[in-house]
């Protein structure tokens, strides 16, 4: 007899009917795996979740006292006979791939990922499989990403730049994730480091994991004055709040896989745009899906007809399948207030 | 080339007119003469044509990047921008390129004639040689049009910054007719008088917008109304026996429109009009849409001149006897341009008045503004009568008060990508109204603008989950977003599926509230055919 496929994608999320359980759904279910705390991947309402020890304390923070249990890269446990492991996916903090077996037959789920070693999260690891779900969020070859200490020299330097000019850099990138990654680069020695509300709650989370320099949180007390040749971190949200004006003169950036294309900054009418993404590009994610020697690909969010066709041209069984998740700068744009 | 890509970059990477100006006019400082007169042509409009067709540029491009066409197509297509896609899409390098600006734009035009296998080996040389924003530059060279947020005024602005020379100086110097290949930059922008071109158009003075009433403007006794015509706004010179039409966009036009050619022997040497474009049949003003078939047009045929006749209606004179008589007030080029004409016989020329209209209150104002429609105007123009010819969109002095749009509610049934800073965003719509069944949606416009920034933003990820199929860029969506639509006019159109054509269609308003069955139908918009 013919079993359904091991993994299937119905209206609430990525679902394996042999064991029962979910990854990633976007609707309330009894047991979800969660690879990582962005929003698009770990939703309320589900009875218990199972994610990474390290993306346990994100969740709660932004999920609040929910059901849910830690576990360790490569740690295995079963399911009614199906195996189940997390393997790191270098996206952000406590990312993870899920990796599901059975019978002999391998599935890997990527979640959102990135090849470069960020120095903040685990490094991607390749895993073997059969059938490896992708995303694919900038899966066209225009999409080159520079090595990232070439992004934190520009950035270091663009900052000093302002800082001779008398002006306060102000730096958007989304509150889980961009934000520390930013912070791991910036030169302390350049001057003092402001964080908005948001990005600070959440980096406090995240020092007891890893070393970060020292910030300043942004309240209503904090005086015009301090700011002038500080460097100022804040989620998307705040670009054209009224909340920044209190940095005035201030000039904008933002670090984003998107700001690789001229048109996406000019929209976003900022002054400068650093390209850097939490995701593959296209190179990456070629040789990420070379890595996993999969013959069947499939392509979640992003550019997925277009990847999915290149991958057919090259020789890989690929298809797409919809999901309801999103790059992050989507979201934070909808979701993220002000506080 | 360095220099001249990285003023690119800066010029392209603010929002600040101030930074601009600064970028540019210190590289008017720096740059070599013959570098800084290609800056101008090429910031003006002016570049050398295409040298290779882009159909080759992409094939190339995908050829060198290792990709299929078809991949570079689809990459295109959400970049919004081909020499932008090419830079992408191009293994990077570090620049090797010591060659300036000029040799560049030389190798262009020598380029143009060469076979398309010296052509795709010279393209792979520099491909290989110029890093990302330097190959974005070069590609822009190619394919022509930098949109980068420099206008001609600004442009302009930055050199008299340089120079010291007089903005509207400036202007006028850098109008008209001249060759970046040969001129030089002392002869185009320092030296005293460079007049000596025959064909040398005025920079046109254009008006802003009234947003509510006039009645702010002071005493209606220092002002003059005309009504705003409906074509394309265009000076005519005569001199020296020769006559020359220029648009707005500083286009020759001579060729298009041959029936002024008329105006030689009749109109005196040393004589240059401002005024509207307009078609003229059989007596009676036509439609923008009439124009509209002769705009395109390169030759024109003699049964079109029969048919659709141009006519210019003049309501200003910039020069009289051969002397630029811009700095007089209006009130008095008025009247040296009624005397001109009072000595002509216009039933035999090309030419009309457009009425200078005194009113005595703002409320006749207002009332001459509801007659609009009926005389085929697109609303008031108002001039202050004591003031001279200014260069350029300055406030002040004129202003235009336009009729209110007529509207339509329609329903969103295509949608394409923008290009620009809307690239990848689905910004460019198609509006359909139903038919007079009430059955079928039939698209009548296309709309791009009248939205904000968010509520693209919005109505794109809508478009992105309800896509019902993919035409290439295109795609058809559930018709369910009713949004109001404004347009200037209407008018019966062969060319158009829905068999009428409007001017100038643009969101007004998004209905969220509307369903589609409330969506207006196709009578009721060929109703408004006035």
């Amino acid at each position: 007899m013919k079993r359904s496929p091991l993994l299937e994608f119905n209206d609430k999320g990525i679902y394996c009917a042999e064991a029962d359980v979910y990854l990633d759904p976007w609707r309330p279910v009894d047991k979800a795996l969660v690879t990582h705390g962005h929003a698009d991947h770990s939703c309320y309402g589900h009875k218990k979740y199972i994610t990474h020890h390290s993306n346990v304390p994100i969740i709660n923070h932004r999920l609040g006292d929910i059901n849910v249990s830690g576990v360790a890269y490569g740690e295995e446990f079963t399911v009614n006979g199906v195996k189940f492991s997390f393997f790191p996916a270098g996206h952000i903090i406590g990312s993870s791939q899920i990796r599901v077996e059975f019978q002999g037959e391998v599935w890997v789920y990527s979640g959102d990922y990135k090849v470069e070693n960020d120095g903040i999260s685990v490094p991607f690891e390749p895993i073997k499989c059969h059938t490896f779900i992708t995303e694919c969020t900038f899966g066209l070859p225009v999409f080159k990403w520079q090595p990232q200490q070439d992004v934190y020299t520009d950035i270091n330097d663009w900052w000093v730049e302002n800082q001779l000019n008398n002006q306060t850099s102000v730096l958007f990138g989304y509150t889980l994730g961009k934000a520390q990654r930013l912070l791991h680069g910036l030169n302390p020695e350049i001057g003092k480091i402001y964080t908005h509300a948001a990005v600070e709650n959440m980096t406090e989370i995240l020092r007891s994991q890893v070393d970060f320099p020292e910030t300043h949180r942004i309240t209503k007390d904090t005086k015009k004055e301090e700011f002038l040749g500080s460097i100022v971190i804040a989620p998307p949200s705040a670009h054209g709040s009224p909340w920044i004006r209190k940095m005035t003169p201030y000039v904008t950036a933002s670090a984003s896989g998107w700001m690789a294309t001229r048109g996406a900054r000019r929209r976003r009418a900022l002054d400068k745009g650093f390209v850097m993404s939490d995701h593959c590009d296209w190179y990456g994610l070629l040789a990420a899906i070379k890595a996993t020697e999969a013959t069947e690909i499939v392509c979640t969010h992003g550019y997925t007809e277009i990847f999915s066709k290149y991958l057919k041209t090259i020789g890989y069984n690929a298809r797409t399948e919809k999901t309801a998740y999103e790059d992050e700068e989507a979201i934070a744009n909808e979701k993220e207030t002000l506080s | 080339m360095k220099d001249f890509a990285q003023l690119i970059k800066v010029l392209d990477s603010t929002n600040k007119t101030n930074a601009k100006v600064d970028a540019l006019s210190k590289y008017f400082q720096k740059a070599k003469d013959t570098d800084k007169v290609w800056t101008i042509a090429i910031l003006s409009h002016r570049r050398p044509s295409r040298p290779v067709n882009t159909t080759l540029l992409r094939n190339w491009a995908g050829e060198l990047a290792n990709i299929p066409l078809w991949l570079f197509e689809d990459s295109y297509h959400i970049v919004g921008d081909l020499a932008e896609t090419i830079a992408l899409v191009l293994p990077k390098v570090v620049s090797q390129t010591t060659k300036s600006l000029t040799s560049f734009v030389e190798d262009m035009i020598l380029l143009k004639k060469k076979s398309d296998a010296e052509k795709k080996a010279y393209l792979f040389e520099q491909w290989k040689s110029l890093n990302y924003y330097e190959c974005f530059v070069f590609n822009k060279l190619i394919t022509g049009g930098f949109r980068i947020g420099v206008s001609q005024k600004l442009m302009t602005k930055a050199l008299s910054k340089a120079t010291a020379i007089p903005e509207d100086e400036l202007a006028y110097k850098l109008m008209g007719n001249w060759d970046a290949s040969s001129i030089s930059f002392e002869d185009l922008v320092l030296k005293e008088d460079n007049a000596s071109q025959l064909s040398k158009p005025y920079p046109f003075y254009l008006a802003y917008p009234i947003e509510d009433t006039p009645t702010k403007l002071g005493a209606i006794s220092d002002w003059g109304i005309e009504h705003k015509w409906d074509g394309i706004r265009g000076q005519v010179i005569v001199r020296d026996a020769a006559v020359y039409v220029w648009s707005r966009g500083e286009e020759l036009v001579s060729d298009k429109y041959p029936e002024f050619q008329q105006f030689i022997g009749n109109i005196p040497n040393g004589t240059v009009f401002d005024g509207e474009l307009l078609a003229f049949t059989n007596g009676k003003l036509g439609s923008f849409n009439d124009l509209q078939t002769r705009i395109g047009r390169k030759k024109i045929s003699k049964k079109l001149l029969e048919q659709t006749p141009v006519i210019l209606r003049v309501y200003d004179l910039l020069e009289y006897e051969g002397n630029d008589i811009r700095s007089l007030p209006y009130i008095e080029r008025r009247e040296l341009l009624s005397k001109l004409l009072s000595n002509l016989d216009l039933n035999t020329l090309p030419l009309q008045l457009s009425e200078l209209i005194r009113l005595d209150s703002w409320e006749d104002v207002a009332k001459e503004r509801v007659r609009s429609r009926e005389l085929q105007s697109e609303g008031l123009m108002i001039k202050k009568l004591d003031a001279p010819y200014g260069v350029g969109r300055k406030k002040g002095n004129w202003w235009k008060w336009k009729v209110d749009p007529l509207t339509i509610d329609a329903v969103l049934t295509y949608a394409m990508r923008g290009h620009g800073r809307r690239s990848n965003l689905f910004t460019d719509y198609t509006f359909g109204l139903w038919d007079d069944e009430k059955k079928q949606l039939v698209t009548f416009a296309k709309a791009y603008s009248g939205l904000t920034d968010a509520e693209f933003r919005k109505v794109d990820a809508w478009i992105k989950k309800n896509t019902l199929e993919r035409f290439g860029p295109v795609r058809s969506v559930t018709p369910h977003h009713v949004f109001e639509i404004a347009f200037e006019g209407v008018a019966l159109s062969k060319r158009h599926k829905s068999g009428v054509a409007t001017r100038f269609p643009r969101i007004l308003r998004w209905r969220k509230e509307k369903k589609i069955e409330e969506v207006n139908t196709l009578e009721d918009l060929k109703e408004m055919i006035s």
